[in-house]
Formats: C-alpha cells, structure tokens, sequence
C-alpha cells in the first residue's frame, strides 16, 4: 500500500506526527548534545582549575618529599562534596619525571613510588602522552574506549618541572548526570508529544473528515444528484468552508435540474397522452353518436319482436357506457360555464356528506372566499370533488379529510390533507396517467381528468404523501369578478 | 604649676604603659605539639582550668613538630612545654622535668609497629624492607627512633632498608597513612593509637599492631630551666593534684591519662641508651 495514497482522513494527521515527532526529536536530540557539551566542558574546565591550583601548592611538598603533606592536598578535593558531584574526581595522583608516583589519592591501587606504566594499559599510555608532549598548561587527555578522562597538569615553578598531576574523573559519574538530564529532556519531549500529537490529530480530522465526505459524495455525482451535506459540518470560512458552499449551491442546482427534467418528462408524456386519448375519443365519438341515433330511430320505427328490442337495448346500454367513458376521457375545459362562488364550496360539501357518512370519515372545508372567482364552475366543482373523493377513499375509518381553499394575488389555491394509505412512490411516479391507481375503485380517471381540468386553465398540481399524510396542492390562476 | 605638669605627664607615662600600668604578670605559655593538639576544645578547657587554678592568664602555643617546640624553649619564648620522650633526652641539658603523665596507672607508653589491616602477613619490621614507611617526627622516639633502633640491632641500615620513608608530623596521620596503604609499615605511639581506639575505631581497625616495642618512660612535660621556682611548683602542682577535682578528671579522661607524677630522669634512660646505640648523638 502507498502511503501517499492513503485517505486525508489518515495522511494529515499522520504526517504532522511524523513532522511533530521528526521536530521533537531533532530538538530534544540537539539540547541534549548540548547539554553534553555543556557538561563535558564544564566537569573539564572546574577540574583544570582544580588541577593547576592542586599543582601549585603540590610543588612545595615534591620538592621537600613531604608525601603526606602532598597527599593532604590531593585528599581533599576527593572528599569534597555531595556523593555523585560531577567534578568529583575519581582519583587524583602525582607522577615524578620518571612517571613514578609521587604520590596517589588511592595508595592502595597506586602505591609510592611504583612506575605508573605497570599499572595497566592505559597509565602506560597515559605516560607515555606525557613524556611525548609535555604541555606547558593542563591538557586534557582522552583515549577511545576508555572509561575515563584525564586531565594532566604539570607541577613545576619558574619552568623548573618537577613531576606531573592528574586527576582521573570516570566518565560513569559524567554519564549518570548526563543521563539525569538527558532522562529530564525526554519526559519534557514526552509531555509536549502527548499535547501535540493529540491536538494535530483532532485538526487534521477536523479538516480531513468533512474533505472526505465531500470527495466521496461529488464522487458519487457521475450516479446521480449527490446528497445534500449539512453546512454545520464546516463552518468556517476558508476556502475548504467555500468549498462546502459551492457543493451545497451544486446540489441544490442539480436537484432542481433533476425535479425539472422529471416534471418535463410528466408533463410532456401527460400531454401526450391527453393528446392521445382526445384523438380517440373524438374519432369513438362521432360513429358513436351515429349508432346511438340510428338505434333510437330503429326503436321508433316499431314493429319489432320482444326479442329485437331486447338486443337493441343491450347494444344500446353498452355503447352509453363507452360514450360514458369516451366523455370522461374527454376533458373539455372551453365549456360555458358560470363562475365559481363561495355557494359552490357548500355544494361540495353537501354532495360529499353521504359518502363521508358512509365511511365515517369526517370533511373539514375550510374556505376564505367571499366574492365569486372567474374560473368555470363545472371544473373547480370537479376538481374539488375528484381530491376529495380521493381522501375519503384513501382515509381510515374515522379519520378527517381537511381542504383549504382560498383566493389570493390572482390565483384559487386548494389544498387537501389526509391520513389513511399512504401513495406508493410507484404510483406517485406515475400519479396523474389514467388508470394508474390500479383500478381498486373506479376506472382511475379522476386524478387524470384533474391533472387535465387544471393543465387547460394553466394552474398547477403537486402531490406528495410522506408519514401517513397525503397532500394535494391545486393552484388556478384566477381574476376576482369585478 | 610647672610641678603639677611633671605630675600629669608622669601619670600620663604610667597610664601608657601596660607593664608598669598594671601589677598582672606576664601569660605563662605552654607549648603543645600533635600528641594532643588535635582536640582543640579539650586543650582549650585545660588552659581554661590552667587559668583558673594559677589565677593568671595561660597562653597555649601549638606546633607541629618537636624541633620547632625545643627551639622556641631554647628561645625561651615558652614557659613550660609537653613534648616526647626524645626531644627530652636529646636536648637533656636544655629543659627541667616538670611532670610525667599516668597511662593505665604507670609513667609508661610504648611504641606499636603497625601494617594495614590488609596485610596479614608480616610479623616484624624484619618484613618491612623495601616497603613504605611511615615516619611520625625525626624527634618522636616511637615514630622515629624506636624503628630506627630495632632495624638496628638487626644490623640494618635504616636508611636504605625502606623503599621510601615519609614523615607525617602527627602519630594519628601516621595511623591514618597506614590505614590508607599510603605507607606499608609505621611506629606509633601506644597512648595514640589506643586513643585511636576509643574515638575512632573505624581508623584504627584499618591497620594491626604488628608487635610491641619495650616500655618507654611517658612524653613529659617540662619546663624551660629559667623558669621561676615559684612558677614550676604552681604549675607542677596543678598538674599532680589535676585527680583531686572533677573538673581536672574529665581533662584527663579526655587526654585519655590517669594523672600526673613529679616523675624522674631516670625514666628516660632507656631512650637514651638507644639514641646513643643508633649514634644519633
């Protein structure tokens, strides 16, 4: 797996700890070779000091062999101090320019007298770096490997050089003490990463997350309109936060778009079909009225047997029922008409109290008319009738039908409201096509008929049905009678 | 008038004076060296008690070797001086025995050859040679002559038979160089090294006592000969009756002695005898 191909949601944070922790680690590492040099120097300059001072007074007693006079000396700064001092030194001795002890802070490991060079390798060398170069001042002195350093001063007046001093300081004391800070440094970088790492982690989601939901949701444009993404989720106003605006302006466009396209699609199949169905039922119509004449003026001619009559009357029935059919289809909207008048509301109500009765269903009309409006009252009264049919049909047993009807800034709005079966979103899909509700009750033309009433007076029509309410929402442009 | 002016500045003369001033007489001094010098308080309360019993002011003069104590009695800068058994018989002629101290009810002290308690091995100085030694004082008898003598008799040469030999001026640094390993070998003085013992066990358990020499006559103290009679019989009685009162026992319990005796020369002939066999005079 490529890192660099890893989602935002994980490379933002985790690319600031790795910065966080590169940064925390290069400082802390830079501190503490500091501190190391600090140290170092320190313990190096207090024991050159020491050493040259310890010379000086040591000179005295080599030159009268006063050992322990000069053992006195060397004695004291070996029991000065805290245990664990830095500059304690470990051991401090005198060499005579034959680089045998003077005299030594630890006679029992270096005793009087004795050539340091017997004493182990590294004395040896240490010996043998002294006579090689006889430094005038105090020389620090260092072999790799080694787990001491020596600083080497020599003990002489006026050029006169008697012997040599050392002090011997184990790098284990200077160790420990670096370790103390060095142990202090990385509790320091320990808290500031348990500050940082946590704090980088929440902003890199906080710009992460809502980056990722935003890719993955235009990803999804290619497959339809994405949904929505609440604004709460980044509310800033940087430029991630304008990117959140443009995709909330892009969805909205392009379900607008989509709501349009699908409302064009509705439209021009209903006109068709509209089209359609009025091309047939005019051309059903005029044979049809040629047949029912001719049978009427067959039945007038008299002289027929019971049987003949029988027959005619049979055809006759059913080519009604067809003409009945065929008219209904054909919606007329330019019929001559009086106006609709709040009279015409109560109408309603009336004529539909016996089938709300019978279904013990509760109408509630409530209407805000007070003055006729210019619109055909035949079609309003159908439109009416039809929706709330509807409701009845679709209510529950002791349920309530609302409609509202009222008449503003040019235009009749009815709306109907009622619980009882939901629409199916298949049939909602295909609402207003006739015989779309499955033929359960009736031939399924109301719907199709008031789609058609109110598509000829250039109203609108919508429907929605969502948590056991069905709305209905009919708008007719309309004029008030002067 | 010219009379009363003479009167003033002769008064004015006395006044200035402090000798003619006042009738005190001059601070008797004593000198000390190492043997107890090293507890401060105890000998400053020992010339507290000195003061009050004389009733006259004491002045304690402290020196790290017994030369320098013998040339300031030659000198006649002290009055009264505790010095070793050597320095007393070697400048015999020079001073006046005025007191010699009770160890363990006896005049007598004797020296100790003591290693490192490390060193389990030697059971005499014959084993020394070629070692480190520790010297005391080239005028200490047990850490200077006594060795010196029984090397000796063994028909050494002290002078080369140690690798190197050191002088520490003290008999307690003496114990400590040995304790140490800085020296192989030293002499010390029993009173110090039993001392030693009781007040700092740790150091002396750092070192075994080899073998003992013969008794020797105690460190005297003594007094520098033109010292007023008067003078020598306060101080010596002062120092003899130290048992009879508890201040005087306590001085000496912390002196780690049981007293004071008049004492004779004749304790030190042994010391003198040996100095003359290792021909020092």
């Amino acid at each position: 797996m490529n890192l660099l191909n890893l989602s935002f949601r994980y490379k933002t944070p985790l690319w600031g700890s790795i910065l966080i922790v590169a940064a925390t680690l290069a400082i802390s590492a830079s501190l503490m070779n500091q501190a190391y040099d600090d140290l170092k120097s320190d313990l190096l300059n207090s024991s050159a000091n020491l050493s040259r001072t310890l010379a000086k007074t040591l000179f005295p007693t080599m030159m009268h062999e006063e050992v322990w006079r000069a053992f006195e000396i060397i004695r004291a700064p070996l029991h000065n101090g805290p245990d664990g001092s830095m500059v304690q030194p470990e051991m401090i001795f005198a060499l005579d320019n034959r680089q045998r002890v003077f005299v030594s802070g630890q006679p029992k490991s270096l005793p009087l007298s004795a050539d340091i060079r017997q004493f182990g390798e590294e004395y040896a060398r240490l010996a043998d770096r002294i006579v090689a170069s006889p430094e005038p001042d105090a020389a620090i002195i260092e072999f790799s490997g080694s787990r001491h350093i020596y600083v080497a001063v020599p003990v002489s007046e006026e050029g006169a050089r008697l012997g040599t001093l050392v002090i011997v300081h184990s790098k284990d004391v200077f160790l420990a003490r670096f370790k103390s800070v060095a142990s202090r440094g990385a509790v320091i970088g320990l808290l500031v990463l348990t500050v940082l790492l946590p704090i980088n982690w929440y902003w890199g989601q906080r710009i992460a997350v809502p980056l990722v939901q935003l890719a993955r949701n235009i990803g999804s444009v290619a497959h339809g309109v994405p949904p929505e993404l609440p604004l709460e989720n980044y509310a800033y106003r940087d430029e991630l936060g304008q990117l959140f605006e443009a995709y909330g302006l892009m969805v909205k466009t392009l379900q607008e778009k989509v709501l349009l396209e699908q409302g064009m699609i509705r439209s021009e199949r209903l006109a068709a079909v509209g089209r359609l169905s009025a091309g047939i039922a005019h051309e059903i119509n005029n044979p049809l009225g040629g047949m029912l004449i001719a049978l009427d003026n067959f039945k007038r001619r008299g002289g027929h047997d019971e049987r003949t009559l029988k027959t005619v009357d049979m055809i006759e029935r059913g080519l009604s029922q067809i003409r009945d059919t065929v008219s209904a289809m054909l919606v007329e909207a330019k019929v001559k008409s009086r106006e609709f008048t709040p009279q015409d509301v109560e109408d309603v109500d009336t004529l539909l109290s016996g089938e709300a009765y019978k279904r013990a269903v509760i109408i509630r009309i409530t209407s805000d008319l007070a003055k006729p409006v210019a619109l055909p009252t035949t079609l309003v009264r159908q439109i009416l009738m039809n929706l709330l049919l509807n409701a009845l049909q679709a209510s529950e047993p002791s349920g309530t039908v609302y409609c509202s009807i009222s008449h503003n800034a040019g235009k009749l709005v009815i709306e109907t409201k009622n619980g009882g079966h939901a629409i199916s979103e298949d049939v909602m899909s295909h609402l207003f096509e006739p015989f779309a509700s499955g033929e359960k009750d009736g031939p399924g033309l109301g719907l199709w008929v008031t789609y058609q009433i109110v598509a000829q007076l250039g109203g609108q029509i919508a429907a929605e049905s969502r948590e056991g309410v069905t709305r209905f929402y009919v708008a007719l442009p309309a004029g008030e009678i002067s | 008038m010219k009379l009363f002016i003479v009167i003033l500045l002769v008064v004015a003369a006395i006044l200035a004076n402090p000798a003619l001033a006042a009738a005190e007489p001059a601070p008797l001094r004593v000198g000390l060296t190492e043997t107890v010098s090293d507890q401060y308080q105890l000998t400053e309360e020992w010339r507290r008690y000195m003061e009050h019993k004389l009733k006259r002011r004491v002045e304690f003069i402290r020196r790290d070797s017994y030369i320098e104590v013998m040339d300031m009695l030659r000198l006649k800068k002290l009055d009264f001086a505790w010095i070793c058994d050597y320095p007393f018989v070697y400048f015999r002629s020079q001073v006046r025995l005025l007191a010699v101290p009770l160890y363990h009810g006896r005049p007598y002290y004797r020296a100790y050859l003591i290693v490192p308690a490390t060193d389990l091995r030697t059971t005499s100085i014959a084993q020394l040679r070629n070692t480190v030694f520790a010297y005391t004082d080239p005028y200490s008898n047990t850490g200077y002559l006594t060795p010196r003598y029984q090397l000796y008799r063994m028909g050494e040469k002290p002078a080369q038979f140690f690798r190197q030999t050191f002088f520490t001026w003290s008999h307690r640094k003496t114990v400590e160089a040995v304790a140490i390993g800085l020296a192989d070998g030293a002499a010390v003085s029993s009173h110090v090294w039993d001392t030693l013992a009781i007040v700092k066990p740790e150091l002396t358990a750092a070192t075994r006592i080899v073998s003992r020499s013969p008794e020797y006559g105690f460190s005297p103290i003594v007094a520098q000969p033109s010292v007023r009679d008067e003078d020598f019989r306060n101080m010596q009685k002062l120092l003899l009756e130290m048992v009879t009162d508890a201040e005087g026992k306590a001085l000496l319990r912390g002196l780690n002695i049981d007293g004071f005796i008049a004492g004779s020369p004749h304790l030190y002939d042994e010391v003198a005898r040996m100095m003359k066999a290792v021909g020092e005079k």
